[in-house]
């Protein structure tokens, strides 16, 4: 008993000693985590440390450039910039935290399906996921929130349809290549149902390369977020979220008032950015391998 | 007969494979226009409709009828190339969508050509020379440009070459107000003009198309920069170079007549993903630019709740894509040197 906690114990931490050994020789990674960090903070405490309120007018001080009061500059109707590019940060990211939550979800359970028993389920959720990704993604969303109903949930809804296919092909195919293995059939023969083999023994093993997919896929939702309300659809104007300020901003960019745009469009690309640095040093952490 | 046949066998087969996913697009994009929440005919009479109108439209469309009928009905519609009536302009959507489509595709197409231009090249070089400078640069871009949102990218070369540097064309449209549309012949305004000989509108064109390209070409240069260096290196490591070499050849022509042969095959496939991100992020761009296709067509149709034209949109682009697709995996089966030879 207590040999096996120890190897236990062992592996656990060679784990962790790998991780810091891939945290060391990529700082990258590093950067990628503080920034994620800041992020969150930004989306947990911002509404409540911000200097203005994100919504609160002022005609007389509008269209100001970027000054020590106002960071960021001020919008056309006086707006603080700053103020409502970090309050935004909650919004964009609920956004596409529930969006690829409810992928995962989904996918996981049709790909456990799908890779486990096969025959018929198999066969139609291939021609669903096909089908699905027969369509330009971002076009599909589109009309997805234009036959549902313009409003943010949906907005959630689209991006989490488009998002899906990943999911469920690759837990389909993890689950599939395990679904006779050694481990399966004595889980099995030990009395085990198969939902519970397939929960528990099974879909555990598909977990390392998802997290790598949902760091990878949360950047992406949160563009096409940015994208779908950039073009007018789910979040409507006074609310502060970055792909409609990005659009409001748009049209004061000729007339050389840059900062509007600007700050929100950055704060979107620094979200992405941080997300895909992750994604890729998860990956290195989960699969050194498939680098590239 | 018999170096054709395996080839001949394949095509037929990957075209039949294109059956049901059309079909799957067909029953979805069906499904979207039935799916608006309450009665779809008071959505496709218009804000403006009374109560008539609305029972018009229900008979017009057929939704009195079971669903199933209804399907019937308009996949019916759809081979006749029937989209529905455009409440916005008045004309039927399909036309509308025939109309906008070449201005759609001249910025999609010369934004790939730009993108592989420069992404092919850099792939190799990174490939060929790892841990340089090149090497480097290849994973910045890469980084960079999946992360960048396209009508950012798009707002922020307005701000940089229209308003500070002033040396490109206000961003509206294809042709500025001062040349003549060219004649229409395919509707491509630099093939168009081109063939009237006018080089005057030719260069206004391209004035007005380099910046809308350079932005999408910038969104889809990263993932083909990428399959290409990750698929020479893997070309470079593999047996038949290692053989190639000890034979003696020259490094060119290892390099481009056996690596890059071959490393060309994973790149074609990485091609359809890269067409669904320009087909989508083309609809952000032409937002930016005022650019008056399909993209711009299908978000003015949102903004006013024509949802004839919209879904009409979004079926075409599918068909478009599905199309793409095929074309592209006819050209793999074309280029991949194997086929015809291992499977006799």
């Amino acid at each position: 008993m207590t040999e096996t906690s120890q190897e236990a114990a062992a592996r656990t931490s060679s784990g962790f000693d790998h991780t810091l050994y891939i945290l060391r020789a990529n700082p990258v990674t590093l950067v990628a985590f503080g920034m994620f960090a800041l992020l969150i903070f930004s989306a947990v405490f911002g509404p409540s440390l911000v200097p203005y309120d994100p919504l609160a007018t002022n005609a007389s001080n509008a269209l100001q450039p970027p000054s020590a009061e106002h960071w960021f500059g001020t919008d056309n109707v006086g707006r603080d910039v700053f103020s409502r590019v970090i309050v935004a940060t909650r919004l964009d990211l609920s956004i596409s935290v529930a969006a690829v939550t409810l992928s995962f979800v989904v996918g996981s359970v049709l790909g456990c399906i799908a890779g486990y028993w096969g025959g018929w389920p198999d066969i139609i959720l291939n021609r669903f996921l096909d089908t699905i990704m027969a369509f330009p993604l971002f076009v599909l969303a589109m009309g997805i929130v234009a036959a549902l109903g313009n409003t943010i949930e949906n907005i959630i809804y689209a991006t989490a349809i488009i998002n899906m296919p990943f999911y469920a092909r690759l837990v389909r195919a993890e689950v599939n290549i395990r679904r006779d293995a050694g481990f399966v059939r004595a889980a099995k023969l030990a009395g085990n149902s198969d939902l519970r083999v397939l929960a528990l023994h099974i879909f555990p093993n598909a977990l390392p390369p998802m997290m790598v997919q949902v760091s990878l896929n949360l950047g992406w939702a949160i563009l096409n977020a940015a994208g779908l309300s950039f073009i007018g659809l789910g979040v409507s104007p006074p609310t502060a979220e970055w792909g409609i300020m990005v659009a409001e901003g748009a049209n004061f960019i000729v007339s050389g008032e840059w900062w509007l745009a600007v700050f929100p469009g950055l704060w979107l690309m620094i979200a992405v950015f941080t997300f895909n640095l992750l994604g890729d040093g998860l990956r290195d952490i989960v699969d050194p391998r498939q680098r590239t | 007969m018999l170096a054709t046949s395996p080839r001949l066998r394949a095509t037929v087969l990957r075209v039949a494979q294109a059956i049901p996913v059309v079909v799957g697009v067909v029953i979805i994009s069906f499904l979207l226009t039935r799916a608006l929440p309450g009665d779809p005919a008071v959505y496709f009479a218009g804000v403006a409709a009374d109560t008539e109108s609305i029972e018009q439209t229900r008979v017009a469309m057929g939704l009195d009828k079971p669903l199933l009928q209804q399907f019937f009905i308009y996949v019916g519609d759809l081979s006749r190339g029937d989209l529905g009536q455009s409440l916005s302009s008045g004309r039927s959507v399909a036309e509308d969508l025939a109309k906008r489509l070449p201005a759609s595709l001249e910025l999609t197409l010369s934004a790939l050509l730009l993108a592989i231009a420069i992404a092919v090249p850099l792939g190799v070089l990174a490939a060929t020379r790892p841990g340089t400078w090149v090497d480097h640069l290849c994973r910045v871009i890469v980084t960079a440009g999946v992360s960048l949102p396209t009508f950012f990218t798009g707002i922020l070369l307005i701000y940089i070459f229209y308003y500070l540097l002033g040396v490109a064309p206000s961003p509206l449209g294809r042709l500025d107000f001062i040349y003549l549309d060219p004649d229409h012949v395919t509707g491509f305004y630099l093939i168009d003009a081109a063939l009237m000989g006018d080089w005057e509108t030719w260069r206004g064109a391209v004035r007005q198309l380099i910046l809308p390209a350079s932005t999408l070409a910038l969104f889809t240069l990263a993932p083909i920069a990428r399959m290409t260096r990750a698929a020479m290196l893997t070309a470079l490591s593999s047996d038949f170079i290692r053989t190639a070499r000890a034979a003696g050849l020259s490094s060119r022509t290892i390099l481009y007549r056996y690596a890059f042969r071959n490393a060309l095959l994973p790149v074609m496939t990485t091609l359809g993903m890269v067409f669904s991100f320009a087909l989508g992020a083309n609809v952000l761009v032409e937002k930016v630019f005022a650019w008056p296709g399909i993209g711009s067509y299908a978000v003015e149709a949102l903004v006013v709740s024509d949802y004839a034209a919209v879904q009409g949109f979004v079926l075409s682009m599918a068909l478009l894509f599905v199309a793409l697709n095929l074309v592209i995996d006819l050209l793999y089966a074309a280029i991949d040197p194997r086929i015809g030879f291992s499977s006799k």
